[in-house]
């Protein structure tokens, strides 16, 4: 079972479908005490990272994910859900995050003008380090990105990159606190079998 | 680096997938929900879903396939055809899309891109524009291309990307359905007048002219096609080793 965070930022229903599809109850829920008591946890997200955190914050998810990541109770965080597991962002203003990995969320600005902004598309990854999440993916595996901006974290905190003018973190980690930039629900069987990976990561409670 | 990505296109009237379509394997091959799948698992790098039901009856029966399709594909999803609100937007993003598509409700009221790129992000609007020349002009056709809006294309689509659209879908009236290649010409205006992705749509006849497009104008980002998808004269997986092999950068099947 995976306990998905609605704060409402975004909508849940790839990710629902996803999990689903790949045998995996979950449960979508707002509702911190629920999030307290998961046995394992994914944040989604799309949009602002400032208004994403303050949503957080205004129904105590925050403490309640803090709480949780604490004990080892993995975490999954994707796209804005994972640069939301940083310290902070500087994104419209300088907003902080949860802090459970170190570094920053910064603007992407490719040196090279050919490359358009939001870093939209397929991707390819390459593995910097091994990780459970990424136990099914070979190198080289295309995963779906839409971002603008990106983690600026030390290289023991990333696993995979995909190259776009940098090499944009796109798995990071600590401990058992997990961040895809791209989206596994949106890239087909490649991306479901990452979220397969997490599912069978051994939850604490 | 960034991959090429190729869409197939379904237009859905009633339910049903209109436009001809010719598959062996698949029971219905009129149903959207089978043939997203299709797509989906054969390599397709994103799906689009036109809405060409007219009556507000035909919208209720295709949010309903909508969401049938959203929950069976793990690909991105653009749904277009009767967008004229933000209610609108909210209506498709509720059932699965990830991307929105204006066309004709965008001309009568531009504000419509940005009051929805300022609620859903610049990546969620996708600008489609149908697109003719007159008098040797690119000039914005709206209605399907029925009515000459008189307003010149390139003018248009800059105004588009300053007011939040993410992406653009060029479907150029002189190419489209003639088998004879993209619009070449049109496309590289579009593509030196805004810095966002760029989709071409219209003209596709072979794998030929994919390589052609993506060889030519490697600033176009993706080519959407329908007929020669869902007649199988192009097969999606054949295509991307062609791609491949000319050395354009396409996700592996």
């Amino acid at each position: 079972m995976v306990t998905v965070i609605d704060y409402g930022v975004g909508n849940l229903f790839s990710l629902a479908s996803s999990l689903r599809a790949i045998g995996e109850e979950a449960v979508v829920t707002g509702d911190a005490d629920k999030v307290r008591s998961a046995g394992r946890l994914i944040l989604p997200g799309v949009g602002a990272f400032g208004d994403a955190a303050e949503k957080l914050r205004r129904g105590g998810l925050y403490e309640a994910l803090l709480d949780a990541a604490g004990r080892g109770v993995p975490l999954l965080g994707i796209c804005l859900g994972m640069q939301l597991l940083f310290d902070e962002s500087f994104e419209y203003g300088r907003h902080r995050g949860l802090g459970l990995i170190p570094g920053a969320v910064r603007a992407m600005e490719p040196v090279d003008k050919s490359l358009k902004i939001p870093h939209m598309g397929w991707n390819a990854l390459h593995i910097t380090q091994p990780c459970p999440i990424l136990k099914n993916t070979r190198e080289g595996e295309h995963m779906y990105f839409v971002h603008s901006y990106y983690a600026d974290t030390a290289p023991e905190n990333i696993f995979a990159t995909a190259e776009y003018g940098m090499e944009v973190p796109a798995v990071v980690g600590r401990g058992s606190v997990f961040g895809a930039q791209f989206h596994p629900e949106k890239s087909g069987e490649r991306g479901l079998a990452i979220l397969r990976a997490f599912c069978a990561m051994e939850g604490r409670t | 680096m960034i991959t090429k990505r190729i869409i197939p296109c379904l237009d859905v009237r009633d339910g049903r997938v209109v436009k001809g379509v010719n598959f062996e394997g698949l029971s219905d091959v009129s149903s959207p929900v089978e043939l997203g799948k299709f797509y989906s698992d054969n390599g397709a790098d994103e799906l689009v879903f036109y809405d060409i039901t007219a009556s507000a009856e035909g919208r209720a029966l295709f949010t309903d396939i909508l969401r049938r399709v959203a929950e069976t594909i793990f690909i991105p999803l653009t749904v277009g055809g009767g967008i004229n609100t933000v209610d609108d937007f909210d209506r498709v993003l509720k059932c699965g899309a990830d991307k929105v598509s204006v066309n004709s409700g965008a001309i009568r009221d531009p504000e419509l891109i940005t009051a929805a790129a300022r609620k859903y992000g610049d990546q969620c609007v996708v600008l489609s524009a149908d697109i003719k020349r007159v008098d040797g002009r690119f000039t914005l056709f709206a209605r399907g291309g029925r009515d000459d809006t008189g307003l010149d294309a390139i003018e248009w689509i800059k105004k588009g990307v300053e007011r939040g659209a993410g992406e653009i879908v060029v479907n150029s009236i002189d190419t489209d359905g003639v088998k004879g290649g993209f619009d070449l010409e049109l496309l590289e205006a579009v593509c030196s007048a805004v810095h966002v992705p760029v989709i071409a749509s219209g003209g596709a006849g072979c794998i030929g002219d994919f390589i052609e497009l993506f060889k030519k104008l490697p600033a176009v980002d993706a080519g959407l096609a329908a007929s020669i998808f869902h007649f199988g004269e192009v097969e999606i997986p054949v295509l991307k080793r062609e791609l491949a092999g000319a050395g354009i950068n396409v996700r592996e099947v």
